[in-house]
């Protein structure tokens, strides 16, 4: 059974600006980990390089046994074409702070394009899971609504339908809640809640404690583009070992 | 009990200065138009006599063919240069740079009479087979690069490089997480940019572009120069036998006016469509 995450010493710089200083780390299929760490500690560096948003510049990180951006064949590793990177990231879902909706496109469509465009899905097939998709996340009214139209909370939601219609095998959440105004934090939370629940493997970078405390299998702390610590979130989170840990959780908790 | 207070009606304030030079500029307006129209040159009766004549609305019938021709062709190169412009290849940067810098930096009249006179810098045009003997096309220059085929030829590379230039803010005004997200649901660039960054772009596209159409009509008078058949050249050919030239101009202008607004309600629809999502606030329902 391989992971479905899998860094060894994962290393990135911008410039001469190392942000990620030797990332080792382990998510095996099913898992929830969510990823904590101050501003700058490089947990959106790191999730954005598990699907090629990010170049790593020295390390080894396998999602799903495979090496991201590269291809081994006969013992070396060839860099793989932009078109085999977007191939990979058909089975990776993503949500973003700002949630990145296609402002001209309506709810529905906003859900549908991936599935018809990339796995070549009948527009009745993908209009149908849209739907589903969106009663799912309990927008089942607002199919035609632009998201201009929609709130915060409504809008990330949508953006986790739209993350869901490619049956994706993980899901990276990259600070889904922290653009929301407070009273709609809990619907989005409810979303990721009922996603774990259903064995989906997930990486989030959070602040909420909340839902670490109660939905992780895994909390790893980030500071300084180094793992400082990981375990399960009682222990982390209530008697973590490192004093690093320790000054941070004082600070948020 | 308080008695409720008495309503008191506001004044507004008086702008006694607008209505006085409201008053002045509506004066100097009429003045000015009365004084043109009198004038004996102007011929009303001429002016309706070739305002519907067959050989002007064949003029103005060019003058559309060489506005959407080249506006089409122009906003087609201008796509391709632009994502050229954007892409990581140095080498084709470098040649769209070059292409915006010399179709921007000469005057467009000066590029019609050179594509009018190509001729006399390439005297005939031959394509042959590489390294063997035989010849697939060969002409003379004069017969290939008509005046209208040169008018369509200057027109609509000038207007890939404005248009470049046009487009490429439009794409560059497009949130960078717009891609990311498509990249991450595992879309080609190919398909991010045609599905998702161009119809948004389109937007900040549109209204420039309505501006470079309208201003494409009116310099289509410039190709009149090397006898580009269109409406300009019409009048000039009747005014230079006739000499009544301010009655064809006012011919002229009076098309150009027409086209032109017609134009700019086109302009206003355009501009409507590739807003959806965008007026939430100000009432314009999305679809």
């Amino acid at each position: 059974m391989t992971a479905m995450i899998h860094a060894e010493q994962v290393t990135k710089s911008f410039g001469h600006h190392e942000v990620l200083r030797g990332i080792d780390l382990t998510v095996e299929a099913g898992e929830v980990c969510c990823l904590l760490g101050p501003s700058g500690s490089g947990k959106s560096t790191f999730l954005r390089c598990v699907n090629h948003l990010e170049t790593v510049s020295s390390g080894r990180l396998r999602v799903d046994g495979q090496l991201v951006g590269y291809r081994e064949s006969h013992g070396r590793l060839h860099e793989l074409r932009p078109r085999e990177i977007a191939a990979r990231r058909r089975d990776i879902g993503m949500v973003f702070q700002r949630f990145n909706l296609f402002p001209h496109l309506s709810a529905a469509a906003n859900i549908m394009e991936a599935p018809m465009r990339v796995r070549g899905v009948s527009k009745t097939d993908a209009r149908q899971q849209a739907l589903a998709l969106l009663d799912r996340v309990g927008l089942a009214d607002r199919a035609e609504a632009y998201p201009a139209t929609l709130s915060g909370g409504q809008q990330q939601r949508v953006a986790i339908a739209r993350a869901l219609a490619m049956r994706p095998k993980l899901m990276l959440f990259d600070e889904p809640t922290s653009a929301l105004d407070p009273e709609l934090v809990g619907d989005v939370l409810d979303v990721m809640r009922s996603l774990a629940a259903e064995g989906m493997t997930m990486v989030v970078v959070t602040h909420e404690m909340g839902f670490a405390r109660e939905v992780a299998d895994t909390v790893v702390f980030m500071d300084g583009g180094v793992v400082v610590e990981a375990g399960q979130p009682g222990q982390v989170l209530v008697a973590p070992r490192e004093e690093r840990t320790r000054g941070f959780l004082a600070k948020v908790l | 009990m308080t008695q409720p207070p008495a309503s008191l009606t506001a004044v507004p304030v008086r702008h006694y200065g607008r209505w006085i030079t409201a008053a002045l500029a509506v004066a100097a307006t009429v003045w000015l138009v009365v004084t043109l129209a009198a004038s004996p040159a102007l011929e009303p009766a001429t002016v309706g006599h070739y305002l519907t004549q067959d050989f002007i609305l064949a003029g103005v019938r060019t003058t559309l063919i060489l506005t959407a021709v080249a506006m089409v062709l122009g906003a087609t190169g201008g796509i391709v240069l632009a994502v050229m412009r954007l892409s990581d290849n140095p080498v084709l940067k470098a040649l769209a740079a070059a292409f915006v810098w010399l179709f921007r930096g000469t005057p467009l009249l000066v590029q019609i009479v050179f594509f009018g006179f190509l001729g006399a810098l390439l005297p005939r045009i031959t394509v042959r087979v590489p390294l063997t003997g035989t010849i697939l096309f060969d002409k003379p220059t004069s017969l290939v690069i008509t005046g209208t085929v040169a008018a369509v030829l200057a027109l609509s590379l000038n207007e890939m490089a404005y248009a470049a230039e046009i487009v490429r803010g439009g794409i560059l005004a497009v949130d960078k997480g717009q891609t990311e997200a498509a990249h991450a649901l595992g879309m080609t660039s190919a398909q991010t940019l045609r599905r998702i960054v161009l119809p948004q772009a389109m937007r900040v596209i549109v209204p420039p572009m309505g501006n470079e159409v309208i201003t494409m009509l009116k310099s289509t008078a410039l190709v009149s120069v090397i006898a580009g058949r269109d409406l300009m050249t019409a009048v000039q050919g009747v005014y230079a036998q006739n000499y009544k030239v301010i009655p064809l101009l006012a011919v002229a202008a009076i098309w150009y006016l027409a086209l032109v607004s017609v134009l700019s309600i086109v302009q206003i629809l355009l501009e409507r469509r590739f807003g959806r999502g965008h007026h939430v606030h100000t009432g314009g329902a999305p679809r």
